[in-house]
């Protein structure tokens, strides 16, 4: 199975990498158009700001490409953030696959939100096998609020979205490459979606 | 609901873990990334691995032990000791650390913090603070400990903050190594006044100091280096006490 990891200069890509390794499969940094395209699945990961992402996204031409995609797709944290239509980060519009505003989460909360926490109402095969509320690691300042999209939820203060999906694009915020036993369950659905 | 998390330290000098470690089961107690393993497997929730060595290959040697623990493990670790540029948290992260952490360097160049926020992210970016009370101030220290600096322990955490910090490592100088609980006075403080998450650290003896600190001293976090590595208290062991005093525990 080919999977590119999309290469935008998204900082720690070597776990992600070591966990789909520890699956039996490599997971090819690329930023290549042709080769993103041919891969059997797709992964968006994404630290740091909205901003600098979207530039560097279009500096490469991906953000008209990865709204093309066929296959599946998965964004992590900032990656599922982009896949909506706008953040309040940086003030800046995102791939528009998923309409959907990212906020950020009020200064009444310690922020960013670090550490692990409980998912529910997870819906579809990417959650096979695993838990209602499970955990999960996550460390973002941002966040997605409930949506017709939303496949699994999260509370910090209040319900947000903790997935997404929208035909083959698929989110998550927390960080399944850091998420233990969980997080490697997860990785290893999304390796066997087909869809 | 967000967990507490309780993060065990390692300190690393030359690719080998210092101070004694009895870990029975293990076959090599010196390996970080043999311990790293079994922390990962009771269910700590994070690492921080401390390089305390001073050699001209130091960068090389964590670089390859951070790539090394990357490998191994599947929760965050954050590693410290000695970074004092852009360059040295860029080779860390690209070799797997998800977080650094940043003490004296910081202090002498507080635009590092920026630098550091700016290019990869707050979510990487560890301010450690050491801090010992002198005439009852609370004040900043170097070097482990033992350079006093003008700095206010208050005032320095609420400038990282600002500068763009995730996170605050404090560790009480005063508490470190007594094992007669963590400096919840002022990590409740800490607290109030700054906005990002706060990991406590020095005076770990027993688990009702975990339970202090995250009730009294508001931490986010609790970190703890001896009384892991001896044995003393058990991760599970604690975390299920934890849980019973209804706080919010990953098990």
């Amino acid at each position: 199975m080919e999977v590119a990891i999309i290469d935008y200069g998204a900082g720690n890509i070597k776990s992600l990498q070591f966990a789909l390794e520890r699956l039996g499969v490599t997971g090819h940094l690329t930023a290549d158009p042709e080769q993103i395209k041919a891969a059997d699945k797709v992964i968006f990961p994404g630290q740091g700001a909205a901003q600098s992402a979207m530039i560097k996204l279009k500096t490469h031409g991906l953000d008209a490409i990865i709204p093309q995609l066929k296959q599946p797709v998965l964004g992590i944290c900032l990656g599922m953030q982009l896949l909506c239509d706008y953040s309040e980060e940086g003030d800046v519009n995102g791939l528009g696959i998923i309409q959907g505003k990212v906020r950020r989460f009020s200064d009444q909360l310690k922020v960013p939100q670090m550490g692990w926490n409980t998912i529910f109402e997870m819906q579809t095969t990417l959650f096979q096998e695993i838990k209602d509320h499970e955990f999960m690691y996550l460390v973002h300042s941002y966040f997605v609020p409930l949506l017709p999209e939303t496949i699994a939820v999260s509370t910090y203060n209040k319900a947000y979205s903790v997935a997404l999906r929208k035909d083959n694009f698929y989110g998550v915020q927390f960080h399944p490459e850091k998420s233990s036993k969980a997080g490697q369950q997860l990785l290893k659905n999304f390796l066997n979606l087909t869809t | 609901m967000l967990t507490k998390r309780i993060i065990p330290c390692l300190d690393i000098k030359d690719g080998r873990t210092v101070k004694g470690v009895n870990f029975v089961d293990l076959r090599d107690a010196g390996d970080p990334v043999e311990l790293a393993r079994q922390y990962a497997e009771e269910n700590a929730d994070e690492l921080v691995f401390l390089d305390i060595s001073a050699t001209e290959q130091k960068r090389k040697t964590l670089a390859n032990l951070v790539l090394k623990v990357a490998a191994a493990i599947d929760i965050p670790f954050t590693v410290g000791g000695g970074i004092s540029s852009v360059e040295d948290v860029e080779i860390l992260l690209q070799n797997g650390a998800d977080k650094v952490s940043i003490n004296s360097a910081a202090v002498k160049n507080p635009a590092l913090v920026n630098a550091c926020a700016e290019q990869f992210g707050s979510q990487c970016v560890v301010i450690a603070i050491d801090a010992k009370q002198i005439n009852g101030q609370w004040k900043v220290h170097l070097v482990g400990g033992k350079v006093p600096t003008e700095f206010d322990l208050f005032d320095w955490a609420k400038e990282v903050a600002e500068r763009g910090a995730g996170e605050i490592l404090f560790t009480s100088m005063d508490h470190d190594g007594t094992k007669e609980g963590f400096a919840n006075q002022a990590l409740a403080r800490l607290s109030e006044e700054v906005n990002i998450p706060i990991i406590a650290s020095g005076g770990a003896g027993k688990s009702s100091h975990f339970v202090d600190t995250f009730t009294h001293g508001k931490a986010d976090a609790a970190l703890a280096a001896s009384i892991f590595h001896f044995g003393e208290i058990s991760i599970p062991k604690l975390k299920q006490e934890l849980k019973q005093q209804h706080l919010a525990i990953r098990i």
